[in-house]
């Protein structure tokens, strides 16, 4: 009898909760950043997404977000603030947010959340990430044209899947175009750390590498390589003021169309949890507009491969790919499956490095 | 290898290494021969990183505001003796505790300089040695190292040198250290022992100012919330490694500086060593140092200020 009548009432009690909501006023979101706004970088790729959401939304929704937020103790206590200040819909931002953002949302069932570049979900809980790597291949494509040397320097921060994804497809993009080209890796072990990342570059270049791409927050690698002379290929956000003359272009994240399209889900009564791992294809991963240093025979080419990696036809882990050694490591015919890529822990031929 | 033979010169490399050990040395040599000399006159100042971060935001707003990098070099030397000066006051004028006040100092330095820095952050600037030398990308690879040494590289070596010759040969020096060892005995000997306190705490605040713009104008010119990154903890531990001692700091610095490039360094030539080693091997060697130096107590306690930290009152 109890679950008839639940069964009947269900789609009832959506439309009514859905209508609720318009009814009460704007839908209040929120969203949690590791570090500073500032203007470029991981966070400022957020606040972005969050500024579209206003400008498409406008009182539809009623945005804030806590920047500067340490992962660990002092992230539960801010989302549970979040939580209790009468936000329907939270996003946390990095992913050391993870384990905070499941407890939370374990105790307050009614609401939802979005956990970006994490793995554990709920029933209120859903992640979401970019393809990061489908940008590292097209701008490892550029890097194989417009390098002489064919050495490339790369400056990341962890020996970590998501960074190693990206430096195997940025290797395997410009070994395409130029079989002989080298990868030359170096660690910060930090994410942000302007000195050390300069520090980084500063090496790279004086050991023969004439272009440059980073996996840290700053942009002290597009800085060293305006001041030498150096091309560079920047990452989270478009660094053109930093290097106008070096800085070739950069891969960015753009979370625009997914926040507005998982408010929108809110409004309608139709969000549901689950992951979403966009890439080029959902428009997650971009590439900066050109600097004026890229021929335009060049432009065509990396878009096209771009525009290859979005239509599916081109597989930036599709084997045969060999290992660090030259052993094989993926078999030809096969490409890596989402599971192995979101678990990569070995570096393709071509890079110079340790893990 | 084979690719990268042609395009480097192992000289080239050499000299790489050595000026990227300079440049990261240089800040770390500054604050700490700043922060030695206010322990040498008694006075714990835990406020480094704090005077740091000022220093560096102030300066780099100096320099975009009137567009001259000299008058942001003047900019922060102010602004750390501004901060050193609210130390001063709590401690030496209402003798509150050196450690709490400089904890505190920290902390209201990180959160000083995000909020006056917020405007500052999207402004890119070019170098100090860009702004020497204009033509710095146009040179030769060799060339281009050298002209990396700006002159608060130079200055960075030649500050040990000067306080060393002050604190072991001037008069002045002499009395510093007398304050430093008994404030009880150099007041009784008609010593302004709060007023000398003042000066080297100030001389303090001036130097980690330094330290902080060398970096936000030299080594990375940009602002970014917290870029000081902890240097300036690093610096208090290069003055204990040092026992008191300023050639020490030169040496623990440009030591620190080496095994942190020398990671990037054996990253680039592709030698295999886990980055994770690397990265702890810059700690590993300041913990083996100072362990060598404790070993040696009575070296510690004859070099360590005897009066380090603790209030004066004047009877």
């Amino acid at each position: 009898m109890l679950s008839r009548r639940s069964l009947l009432l269900a789609p009832a009690a959506a439309a009514l909760a859905a209508r609720d909501a318009a009814a009460a006023g704007p839908l209040k979101v929120a969203f949690v950043y590791v570090s500073p706004v500032g203007d470029a970088g991981w966070t400022f790729q957020h606040e972005l997404g969050r500024r579209a959401l206003d400008a498409a939304m406008g009182n539809a929704v009623k945005t804030s977000f806590v920047e500067n937020v340490e992962e660990g103790a002092d992230a539960e206590r801010v989302i549970r603030k979040l939580a209790t200040d009468g936000n329907d819909l939270i996003f946390t931002t990095s992913f050391g947010y993870m384990n905070p953002t499941l407890k939370v949302a374990g105790q307050f069932p009614k609401l939802k959340f979005e956990h970006a570049t994490g793995y554990k979900r709920a029933a209120n809980l859903a992640t979401y990430s970019a393809r990061f790597y489908e940008g590292r291949y097209a701008t490892g494509v550029l890097a194989g044209r417009m390098s002489k040397s064919g050495i490339a320097g790369y400056v990341a921060a962890f020996p970590i899947p998501e960074v190693l994804q990206g430096i195997n497809a940025f290797t395997l993009g410009m070994r395409s175009v130029n079989p002989k080209a080298q990868v030359r890796v170096v660690w910060t072990s930090s994410w942000f750390d302007p000195g050390k990342e300069r520090a980084g570059a500063d090496t790279l270049i004086a050991g023969g590498a004439d272009i440059l791409t980073h996996h840290t927050d700053s942009t002290a690698v597009a800085q060293a390589g305006e001041e030498k002379g150096v091309l560079t290929v920047a990452y989270n956000s478009d660094q053109s003021k930093y290097g106008p003359k070096t800085c070739l272009t950069a891969v960015t994240h753009n979370w625009n169309d997914y926040y507005v399209g998982r408010v929108k889900a809110v409004i309608a009564g139709t969000w549901k949890s689950g992951d979403l791992w966009g890439g080029v294809k959902e428009g997650m991963t971009k590439l900066a507009p050109y600097g004026a240093a890229v021929p335009d025979a060049v432009r065509k080419e990396v878009d096209a491969k771009l525009a290859a990696i979005g239509a599916g036809t081109l597989k930036p882990f599709a084997g045969p790919l060999s290992g660090q050694d030259g052993k094989p490591k993926v078999a030809a015919g096969h490409a890596m499956t989402d599971k192995e890529i979101g678990e990569m822990n070995w570096f393709v031929d071509g890079v110079q490095g340790k893990i | 290898m084979a690719a990268g033979e042609a395009a480097v010169d192992d000289g080239v490399m050499l000299v790489a290494l050595l000026v990227a050990t300079l440049r990261a040395a240089a800040p770390l040599i500054l604050a700490a021969t700043g922060e030695l000399v206010t322990e040498r006159a008694g006075v714990l100042n835990l406020g480094v990183e704090g005077m740091m971060l000022v220093g560096a935001v102030v300066g780099f707003a100096a320099t975009i505001t009137t567009g001259s990098h000299w008058l942001g070099l003047l900019a922060a030397m102010a602004a750390g003796m501004a901060m050193a000066g609210i130390f001063a006051a709590l401690t030496l004028g209402l003798r509150a505790n050196q450690v709490a006040s400089g904890l505190a100092l920290t902390i209201f330095g990180v959160g000083f300089s995000a909020l006056f820095g917020a405007p500052f952050q999207s402004h890119p600037i070019p170098g100090l040695a860009t702004v020497i030398f204009p033509n710095l990308a146009a040179a030769s690879p060799f060339m281009q190292q050298l002209l990396l040494l700006d002159p608060l590289v130079w200055l960075a070596l030649a500050a040990p040198f000067a306080v060393q010759r002050f604190l072991a040969r001037s008069r002045a020096g002499l009395v510093l250290r007398a304050v430093g060892e008994s404030a009880e005995v150099a007041h009784s000997f008609g010593y302004a022992v709060i007023r000398i306190r003042l000066a080297a705490t100030l001389f303090g605040g001036a130097m980690a100012g330094l330290a902080g713009v060398s970096l936000s104008l030299a080594y990375t010119p940009m602002w970014t919330e917290n870029m000081v990154a902890g240097r300036g903890w690093i610096a208090l531990a290069l003055v204990v490694f040092s026992t008191w001692k300023p050639h020490f700091v030169t040496l623990g610095a440009l030591l620190f500086g080496f095994v942190t490039i020398a990671g990037f360094q054996a990253n680039a030539w592709g030698i295999p060593v886990a980055p994770n080693l690397l990265a702890t091997l810059p700690y590993l060697a300041t913990i083996l140092v100072l362990v060598l130096i404790s070993r040696d107590r009575l070296r510690l306690k004859l070099n360590a200020p005897a009066s380090l930290g603790k209030p004066f009152h004047p009877v």
